[in-house]
């Protein structure tokens, strides 16, 4: 795989004769993460209120350095506050990782997803086998992918919901726009047909 | 200020507009800032010095430090070796194996932030160790992995 940003690189070098030779340089995925990272270059605002989950800026380094270090650091705000605590009691059974931290660390981070937790409609359940809840089982989370087929979430580059990234090209970017899903099979998504 | 969704309202209870907006431009220089002192060769010294107290004699092997590398301790079920996040080749990239993000190359040649700071090192051997080893790693063997991860140099 090349990395995305040597495809901004060739999006400004290469000179396509014509369209079709453009589109054929790139996947969509590819496509998408070149606007995202272009968008991000020229800080151009990726989505302004709606479909944005920034992390808020007052976000301790350890924040993403810890967070960020496995998965996508997610936003405080998808999961609620008894939610983010019992996460942050249990590191060291994370889910079925050991994610460890010194206890200023630790501390730092539970304040801060607490202080911008969400409220009850990302309240997730505690799972039964103790482990501690998860965001993507929160009632929010479940409603906003409820289209979203069992195939998809099976995929090998997905492995685990909580992957935001493998369909939200620029969930990195703190963005879910609609128009910036890529499913797995790598086409743009579409919704089938509206039923809510 | 920006105005927030109503579909998405009810995840900011305190929304506090663009004030909430982080640079991920800034994130990124804030954290190259800090400074990294130390070689892959004084983090490896360091530990092999702590070795070194409880096993006269000792030096670092490239050689027993692959093998730990490689070895399939059968521990977690899915991380039972280093490898399987790492990759087998330590200059190329691994993938976590169950978050599938991406991971930097573990050897210094090809990563050069890689083992210049001793309180990241013992962060990470303090948590993958006990992961993949079911146990802390010994200072030699901490000695030993950098040793094979720098190429015996």
């Amino acid at each position: 795989m090349r990395h995305p940003s040597s495809l901004i690189v060739m999006r400004g070098l290469a000179s396509p004769r014509n369209r079709k030779d453009f589109t054929r340089m790139f996947t969509h995925r590819q496509r998408a993460r070149n606007a995202c990272l272009f968008a991000l270059l020229l800080s151009l605002p990726l989505a302004a209120g709606a479909d944005k989950l920034v992390i808020p800026a007052n976000a301790p380094p350890a924040f993403q350095a810890e967070c960020g270090a496995c998965h996508l650091a997610f936003p405080p705000t998808l999961l609620d506050a008894r939610g983010w605590r019992a996460v942050m009691g249990r590191l060291d059974r994370h889910y079925g990782d050991n994610a460890s931290l010194d206890e200023p660390a630790r501390r730092a981070i539970e304040d801060f997803l607490v202080r911008h937790a969400g409220g009850d409609k990302v309240r997730a359940p505690v799972s039964a086998n103790g482990e501690p809840p998860r965001l993507t089982a929160s009632p929010w989370f479940k409603r906003k992918h409820h289209e979203v087929p069992d195939k998809d979430w099976q995929d090998a580059k997905v492995k685990s919901p909580a992957n935001c990234g493998a369909c939200h090209t620029c969930a990195a970017e703190g963005s879910y726009r609609e128009r910036e899903i890529i499913m797995p099979n790598g086409r743009p998504w579409e919704e089938e047909d509206d039923d809510n | 200020m920006i105005a927030v969704n109503p579909e998405y309202a009810e995840l900011f209870p305190d929304h506090e507009g663009d004030k909430m907006r982080t640079s991920p431009i800034l994130l990124t220089i804030l954290m190259t800032a800090s400074v990294q002192a130390a070689t892959p060769t004084d983090l490896m010294k360091g530990y092999a010095a702590e070795a070194s107290r409880q096993q006269a004699g000792f030096t670092p092997a490239a050689k027993r430090g692959a093998d730990l590398y490689q070895r399939n301790f059968g521990i977690s079920a899915k991380m039972p070796s280093c490898t399987s996040c790492h990759g087998d080749d330590p200059t190329q990239g691994g993938r976590h194996s169950v978050t599938t993000k991406a991971i930097k190359p573990l050897a210094p040649a090809a990563n050069p932030e890689r083992f210049t700071d001793r309180a990241k090192a013992d962060k990470w051997f303090g948590r993958n160790c006990k992961e993949v080893l079911g146990r802390d790693c010994t200072a030699a063997e901490k000695a030993d992995f950098i040793a094979f991860l720098t190429g015996g140099r």
